[in-house]
């Protein structure tokens, strides 16, 4: 154990303190607590409600004419006598896709690893500003109160898709979700991105100036890498989403003009002159689409660490990697408008966007790629993880590979908002970054909770996760490109597609398969917490900084000096060494070359 | 009642995948007693490599089923319009190239992950960099998508570049929750003025059309969208409310309809919907939507419902841009036809100046 520090209390300048029930469980500014909170605000709670959503809106699909007594449980005045009322299907259909994005993968997601990892795997005690840590979270979690109250208004949630595109979010006369529901979602995502920001900064500033010595740029761990790049992506773009979100209260509530002009509605002239929709769709998919890597790049951080230390092998490329993330981050502030072909923009911009969007593909290959040959000769460990990691890579390629045909303006035409879209980015963001984050919280769990998951519980909650992935989205791009759009509450007013009404059957059965699998995932994590096995200090034998820390928690996570790093962390399998990996703490022997 | 029932099936149901799980997780500790680290071993190993050769079989075999089951439906061939090919052979190319690229790579990641499942004892190879091998796989992907892009950039600017020189048909399509209605402009081709400001329901003026606007007087505001084929079309889109799309999957065409702002699209039909009633492709489907909607009626029947009618294809023009409650059942008909039943049928429809309802 000569690597692990020893313990003189001198160095540690009584970080640790006194923590009272208050400041360590609720106001808490240590970072650990802080990534616990997310996780079980963000994943847990919002988790099971966003699914949920999901699974209603999939039976309605499946059977739309038949009451159902679910519908009726649930909804209660929203589906009389178990009939789901058709403005509460296109609630359903925007608060999953502003919980699942926002809150569960861009909060949940970053919230947690971001927090957790930052500091530990880079050498500090903390992160930059544990204060400033803490109100990005209480932020958030006030965010996530507006939100869930937004649900339960009289007229309804919002219902202008999580797009909330105006007009239709902007008048009332247009929808009952666009009075106080809209109102709440608006007010809640600028508290949200205020949260974002604040944490993002921090995350940038503690990147950058707590690293422990020796832990050049080029020796963090690709997890590191990639909640830095999300960062900056999120520092860049979400600004540009609260002030889109601000000029929409405004047009709302003090009568401006930003996006709305031209509207007769109702049997009346509204007095809205001179704005633009198309703006307003040019300033969400501003943010909305690098919002897309901001909810992939965590995820695709986590898979390689993940992957490399359970094939007992070195990331393939680690320095292309880096480059591909930079790459990606860089490329994804300039396609946002290939969500808006169609959209009544000069067509030449649509050919510059057609030209910017597939090129995200190269790095993308690269990436896909160098797991390939990171898993090639390796000594793969089946961990939970491991397995989420490899369905990651695997989802991120069948769903990455449609975005080629969605990308190309000409094809757009005709998929675009058809259930292949819906099809394309469940995979490529949804499952993927979902599977990421179960990679994640399998692999770091004994970190968090200084227990072990238990691994047949999540052999289970693995496979059958990943036939119902499969089941659900596959068929989905076929019917889409059958011509069926999206967001329909029905489609029993078009004979036309009468035919897809079976596959659309078989989707909502593997739906509710894998939203019921989730109940083991659950279960494990929270019998785990409390009664699973204690972890060893080191239980996946990784090279990484976090595992050196103390397994207890203490504000200040390393008992003696913060250790000092001497290499690269993929130093597995080293030819060399008796053990297949080799902590970064460990010094360079005479002549070794680092990598 | 019902309610109260449902609470307590779902209670049932949690809580016996509780219990389920707790007892696999029970039975676990017993057998697996010397193990209990829930770190992986070379027995999980194995069986977890062996599922990953399963689950490849699994991805290939529901591609497979899909292509055979759902093949049919795609609107992959069988367009109604002219650019409509283009974009058929475009998807093809896509399609084809992703479908290689999936099936190698999923291939190579899964058979990795089953060849190469540990062993204890064993130790990986320490292959860090090839720069060799990554130069390659960036390189090969640059120029297929230097291909692609070359190819989808021409066609997109054939597509969306209307050529005033061939004078298309100018038509408005005009949309409101939750109906759409056509305008067409008349002998001059010339669309009159308009502005939402300028409705009169009371005066039948239900587009806001200029009344003064000489181009205005021959325009024909029908609820029914003919198109005579072979003829180009240039649509001038309008909405009077919130966002809609115009979305005609049998031409592969759409465009939003954005208020405050007019945008266009064009195209030319090439199969008139007599033809594309009597194409094989067409005849199996319908024969195949009707065998559903029999077996459906049969059902309702029974319930002493009403059944469902025969149906019979027609072009559609649906909305595909989110637009409040109704926006399942936002739909209009297209008719295609030839030059004469087009010019027959136009000239029953009733001019703006004829429709106007005099003030009282």
């Amino acid at each position: 154990m000569s690597e692990y520090i020893e313990i003189d209390p001198n160095e540690d300048h009584g970080h640790h303190h006194k923590e009272t029930f208050i400041t360590k469980y609720i106001f808490s500014q240590d970072h650990k607590m802080i990534a616990k909170q997310y996780l079980i605000t963000g994943v847990l709670f919002m988790g099971v409600i966003g699914i949920l959503m999901s699974l209603l809106m999939r039976l309605q699909i499946a059977w739309p004419e038949e009451p159902n007594v679910i519908f009726e449980f649930f909804l209660g005045k929203w589906a009389p006598d178990g009939v789901m009322d058709a403005d509460i299907y296109l609630a359903l259909v925007t608060m999953h896709g502003t919980i699942m994005v926002f809150f569960v993968l861009t909060a949940g997601l970053s919230g947690t690893f971001s927090n957790l990892l930052i500091p530990l795997q880079l050498g500090a005690r903390d992160m930059a500003s544990g204060f400033l840590n803490m109100v990005s979270f209480w932020l958030f979690f006030l965010s996530t109160v507006i939100m869930v109250a937004s649900i339960f208004v009289e007229a309804g949630p919002a219902a202008a898709g999580w797009t909330i595109y105006p007009p239709l979010s902007a008048v009332e006369l247009a929808q009952g979700g666009s009075g106080l529901g809209m109102t709440l979602w608006l007010v809640s995502m600028a508290i949200f991105i205020a949260s974002s920001l604040l944490g993002s900064l921090n995350y940038i500033v503690t990147v950058i100036n707590l690293r422990t010595k020796g832990m050049t740029l080029t020796r963090m761990p690709l997890t590191i890498w990639a909640f830095f790049v999300t960062a900056i992506i999120g520092v860049i773009s979400f600004p540009v989403l609260l002030s889109a979100a601000l000029l929409l209260i405004m047009d709302r509530s003090f009568g401006t003009s930003f996006f709305l002009s031209d509207i007769f509605i109702q049997g009346e002239v509204l007095h809205y002159q001179g704005g633009s929709p198309v703006l307003f769709e040019h300033l969400f998919w501003f943010l909305g689409h690098p919002e897309v890597y901001i909810v992939l790049l965590p995820a695709l951080g986590i898979a390689s660490e993940v992957i490399a230390t359970n094939s007992r092998k070195p990331i393939f490329g680690y320095k292309a990697m880096i480059l591909s993330i930079l790459a990606i981050a860089f490329l994804s502030t300039i396609v946002w408008g290939h969500h808006m072909f169609i959209s009544g923009m000069n067509p030449f911009l649509g050919s510059v966007f057609t030209f910017t969007t597939l090129l995200i593909a190269i790095p993308s290959a690269v990436k896909a790629f160098n797991y390939i040959t990171t898993l090639w000769k390796g000594n793969i460990q089946f961990n939970p993880a491991m397995l989420f990691s490899i369905g990651f890579v695997s989802t991120f390629i069948t769903g990455g590979l449609t975005g080629i045909i969605l990308g190309d303006s000409a094809l757009d035409i005709n998929l675009h908002d058809t259930y292949f879209v819906v099809a394309h980015f469940h995979l490529v963001m949804g499952i993927s970054a979902l599977y990421g984050l179960f990679s994640g919280v399998y692999h770091w769990f004994p970190m968090l909770f200084n227990r072990m998951l238990n691994k047949n519980l999540g052999y289970v909650h693995f496979w059958v996760t990943a036939i119902c992935a499969y089941g659900v989205f596959f068929p989905m791009h076929f019917i889409g490109m059958a011509g069926l759009p999206r967001r329909y509450y029905t489609n029993s007013n078009f004979p036309l597609f009468d035919d897809l009404a079976d596959t659309n059957k078989i989707i909502t059965g593997f739906a509710i398969v894998g939203g019921l699998i989730q109940i083991v995932f659950l279960y494990n994590f929270i019998h785990s917490m409390f009664y699973g096995k204690k972890s060893p200090q080191n239980p996946w034998k990784s090279n990484t900084l976090e595992w050196t820390a103390s397994m207890k928690h203490i504000h200040g996570n390393w008992q003696g000096k913060i250790p000092e790093v001497f290499r690269w962390p993929y130093d597995y399998s080293k030819p060399g060494y008796e053990e297949d990996f080799v902590p970064q703490i460990r010094p360079m022997k005479k002549d070794e070359i680092e990598y | 009642m019902s309610t109260f029932l449902t609470i307590l099936i779902l209670f049932f149901v949690v809580t016996a995948i509780w219990q389920i799980v707790k007892i696999y997780d029970l039975t676990q500790v017993n057998t697996v007693a010397k193990d209990s680290s829930q770190i992986a071993n070379d027995k999980d190993n194995r069986v977890n490599g062996y599922l990953m050769l399963g689950f490849l079989i699994f991805i290939y075999v529901i591609t497979i089923i899909c292509f055979i089951r759902y093949g049919d439906f795609p609107l992959m061939s069988n367009s109604a319009s002219v650019h409509g090919s283009k974009i058929d052979d475009l998807m093809m190319v896509s399609m084809v190239l992703i479908f290689f690229v999936q099936t190698v790579t999923q291939f190579f990641l899964y058979y990795f992950a089953y060849k190469y499942k540990g062993q204890k004892g064993r130790k990986a190879l320490f292959y860090s960099d090839n720069h060799k091998l990554e130069f390659l796989w960036t390189i090969i992907p640059a120029v297929v998508l230097t291909v692609l892009i070359t190819y989808g950039l021409l066609t997109w600017s054939d597509i969306m570049n209307v050529d005033q020189d061939e004078d298309p048909i100018v038509i408005e399509l005009y949309a409101q929750q939750f109906n759409w209605k056509a305008r067409y402009s008349g002998e001059d081709n010339a669309l009159g003025k308009a502005n939402v400001r300028l409705i009169d329901i009371d005066r039948a003026n239900i587009l806001g059309l200029d009344e003064f606007d000489p181009n205005a007087q021959d325009d024909i505001i029908t609820t029914e969208l003919h198109l005579p084929v072979g003829k180009p079309v240039l649509f001038k889109m309008r909405s009077q409310d919130v966002l809609h799309s115009a979305y005609m999957p049998h031409f592969r065409a759409q465009m939003n309809c954005v208020p405050g702002m007019i945008t266009q699209f064009g195209f030319t039909p090439s199969v008139t919907t007599a033809e594309m009633r009597e194409t094989p492709e067409m005849i199996e489907k319908i024969l195949n939507i009707n065998n559903i909607r029999a077996e459906k009626s049969k059902e309702l029947q029974e319930k002493g419902e009403e059944v469902l009618d025969p149906y019979e294809f027609d072009y559609l023009l649906l909305c595909n841009k989110i637009c409040g409650k109704s926006h399942y059942n936002m739909q209009m008909k297209i008719v295609v036809e030839t030059q004469e039943e087009f010019d027959k049928w136009i000239n029953q429809q009733t001019k703006f100046k004829n429709s106007l309802i005099a003030q009282k």
